[in-house]
């Protein structure tokens, strides 16, 4: 299923029933928070309010702090997110070959400021703080493809081909 | 099964995959698929835009591959034994292979714990068997006792290359003394630095290595249980390490009782979920745990109570993946490389304004002028170096008299950087000094995880004044604040992230005093980059008003006639250079 018809299901308010059959596999094992919460990720795109509650109820956990984790990681997002997520890497080695420049044609293109997603929900714009492909800098992701060796015009046209 | 021939190819372009099925088609063709394998593996040289084919044994390597070429060099070198000369692109004669070790990128370097990367097939247990795997995991089982493993590894001087350097055998004795039955074993791939990518490579190009000196790690201590803690933004990794994983279970490498020894010991990957802080070892435990991943003081330091309380032992990925070397090769071999107090060799990711980037694999002690010049080629477009960042936000920036520096974690430690876990990034004239340290800063800021003061406020307000700085906006005063809040925050901050993380400031200011007083006394940035203090302006003589520059203005800051000089209005300029770098005609100038 794609992010943005997961969206729609999760509007309603109410809990899908596949989060409660991926928390089955949790329940009681140590250390399963971050597992769950990552599963449950991938499966919705993000972390909804009502799936968190379930979190808490199946693992045994107050809820405060299954939000705790959640928001302690960059990887978990409580809001919906873009089909395609742009992850701009801003590491030392894209910063000194010129990923600011980069980030500016982005943003200025796509009218986003770091984080946000835009209207038509297809693409969110991430900075991250390094892809560990310095060989290639300035380097960006666009979901799971790396794009290498990048100059502001590049990166526009490689958006293009997503849209 | 035996090959004849290992075909490596080593590409990032797209043409990779086509080359690939090409030899396979070409190979399957001539009869030869079942004595020749394909491989194809991380890039050798980061840097090269063409693809790369090596052919071992010999490791005649051609440049620049086409597919086109493929049946060439199937009938030439492989059926015939000739070299294709025209694909070859270096100097050669006839008495010598034309082989990797004749770059330069290689020939400085001693491939030791990355010498299977890019020879072998990671996803083939085989292959990693084939080039001596498992058998130092067979010795330790079969003849050696614990303690007589821990020996080998403090004499071989074997340091920790996740960033402090500890002593290796030292930390493990901690752990094995301690009386508890159960203890765990944890391996750190949560490479989270800026600018490094060496246990990435390592996880993906050789991952049996990890997990062989994992197991042995394992036997030491008495652990049963292990856990490989690694980043998810390395998906093919992560994926490799599982891959890994499965073969040596089944080939009874791994899980109960190995080599018939009576000794078992599992394997588990725990994936991160994005935060630079889980690098530091009690953070990282508590992340395993479940919990929001922050330090606690030490001690009770994690030898003796670790993960779930019990005694437990971490070491970052590249230190695992020299255990099995030391064992296999003994220790007198390996302490015989590096210096006194720093052995063995070190990879680091060399990146930044520097012609080749990738991995390199040096003996400790080699100096940076070395890596930098004889194996990175020296700065891009013949700029002039300015400096080198060791060891990412928790390092520090040297400049060129320290280009002489041998590196080895306590000259480098002594010069105000460390060794860190390895990133090596090279900055030429047009970086500005302040505004690199002001980028770890934002870095460190936003990775701080609150739990102390010192870190959690000092960063921030580090970052307030470097940014007044750029901005032209402090005084020699903020200069001396920066400085003390930096020594405070060193000093009293609860964990490594916080003890390092004015590094960058304090190195900077050390060697680059004066850049910071440019800022702040002339309002000046003699690299260009802090844009509060740059003005763009049009020299009218050298205008010939083509408009270009008009089109190019993200907001309409430029006016004038067709084919009269224009202007620049100062109060609409972004400063975002796109004119300048438009301008055919040099006619807009930096000042």
């Amino acid at each position: 299923m794609k992010a943005v018809e997961k969206t729609a299901v999760l509007t309603s308010g109410t809990v899908p029933k596949e989060s409660l059959e991926i928390l089955q596999k949790y329940k009681g094992g140590k250390g399963a928070l971050i597992p769950a919460l990552q599963e449950l990720q991938a499966n919705f795109g993000y972390l909804p309010e009502p799936v968190l509650e379930e979190v808490a109820k199946h693992l045994n956990l107050p809820l405060s702090k299954v939000y705790g984790v959640a928001t302690f990681y960059a990887q978990f997002h409580l809001s919906p997110r873009g089909l395609y997520v742009i992850r701009l890497c801003t590491g030392t080695a894209c910063h000194v070959r010129g990923s600011g420049a980069i980030m500016q044609k982005i943003r200025s293109e796509l009218g986003l400021k770091p984080g946000e997603t835009t209207a038509d929900g297809r693409f969110t714009l991430e900075p991250v703080a390094c892809l560990g492909a310095c060989g290639q800098a300035p380097v960006m992701m666009v979901n799971d493809d790396t794009h290498g060796r990048l100059t502001p015009e590049m990166a526009l046209s490689v958006l293009e081909s997503y849209k | 099964m035996l090959y004849r021939n290992h075909i490596l190819i080593s590409s990032h372009t797209a043409d990779a995959a086509a080359i690939k099925e090409r030899f396979e088609r070409e190979l399957a063709a001539r009869k030869l698929s079942g004595a020749v394998k394909v491989i194809s593996s991380p890039d050798l040289i980061d840097d090269s835009e063409e693809t790369l084919v090596v052919v071992y044994p010999e490791g005649t390597f051609y440049r620049g591959v086409k597919a086109d070429d493929v049946p060439h060099i199937v009938e030439e070198h492989l059926i015939k034994g000739r070299f294709v000369k025209e694909l070859l692109r270096c100097e050669y004669d006839d008495s010598t292979v034309p082989s990797l070790d004749r770059l330069d990128f290689f020939r400085k370097q001693q491939r030791l714990v990355l010498r299977r990367c890019g020879s072998i097939d990671p996803e083939d247990i085989n292959d990693y068997i084939r080039t001596d795997g498992y058998q130092a995991l067979a010795k330790v089982l079969t003849a050696m006792t614990p303690a007589e493993v821990i020996a080998e590894v403090k004499k071989a001087g074997l340091r920790g290359r996740g960033g402090a350097g500890f002593l290796t055998g030292l930390k493990w004795e901690f752990c094995a003394r301690e009386p508890e039955k159960v203890k765990y074993l944890i391996c750190n791939a949560d490479e989270g630095d800026p600018g490094a990518f060496m246990d990435r490579s390592l996880l993906e190009g050789d991952p049996h290595s990890i997990i062989e000196g994992m197991t042995i790690a394992a036997y030491a201590i008495g652990a049963s249980q292990g856990y490989i803690y690694i980043r998810a933004e390395y998906p093919l990794a992560v994926r490799r390490l599982k891959n890994a994983i499965a073969q040596a279970e089944e080939y009874g490498l791994l899980g109960e009782n190995i080599f018939g020894s009576g000794f078992s010991f599992k394997l588990l990957i725990k994936e991160g979920a994005g935060a630079f802080v889980c690098g530091e070892e009690t953070a990282l435990m508590a992340s395993i745990e479940g919990n929001r991943g922050m330090p606690r003081p030490r001690p009770p330091f994690p030898a003796q109570k670790g993960l779930w309380g019990k005694p437990t032992n971490i070491n970052n990925v590249e230190t695992y993946s020299n255990v099995p070397l030391i064992l296999l090769k003994g220790a007198d071999f390996y302490s015989s490389i590096g210096t006194e107090k720093s052995k063995g060799t070190k990879v680091f990711a060399l990146a930044g304004r520097i012609k080749n980037t990738g991995l390199v694999e040096v003996p400790m002690g080699i100096t940076l002028r070395e890596i930098i010049e004889d194996i990175g080629g020296g700065v891009q477009d013949n700029r002039k170096f300015k400096a080198v960042q060791i060891g990412g936000p928790s390092g520090g920036c040297l400049p060129r008299s320290h280009l002489d520096l041998p590196v080895d974690y306590d000259s480098l430690s002594q010069a105000g950087a460390i060794m860190g876990s390895g990133g090596l990034v090279v900055m030429d004239e047009t970086t500005c000094i302040v505004d690199v340290a002001k980028f770890f800063l934002k870095f460190t800021t936003a990775e701080s995880c609150g739990k102390c003061v010192p870190c959690r406020e000092g960063t921030t307000r580090m970052l307030e004044i470097l940014e007044a700085i750029t901005r032209g906006q402090a005084t020699l005063h903020d200069l001396e604040v920066l400085e003390r809040l930096a020594r405070v925050c060193k000093n009293t901050a609860l964990c490594g992230l916080g003890q390092t993380a004015p590094n960058p400031v304090l190195s900077t200011l050390r060697y680059f005093r004066e850049e910071y007083e440019e800022h702040i006394l002339q309002h000046k940035c003699r690299a260009g980059v802090c844009s509060d203090l740059i003005q763009y302006q049009i020299v009218a003589e050298r205008c010939v008003g083509c408009q270009a520059c008009v089109r190019v203005c993200p907001t309409g800051a430029i006016r004038g006639e067709k084919k009269a000089p224009h202007k620049i209005e100062v109060l609409d300029c972004i400063k975002c250079g796109a004119c300048m770098e438009k301008c055919r005609f040099d006619a807009i100038i930096r000042s």
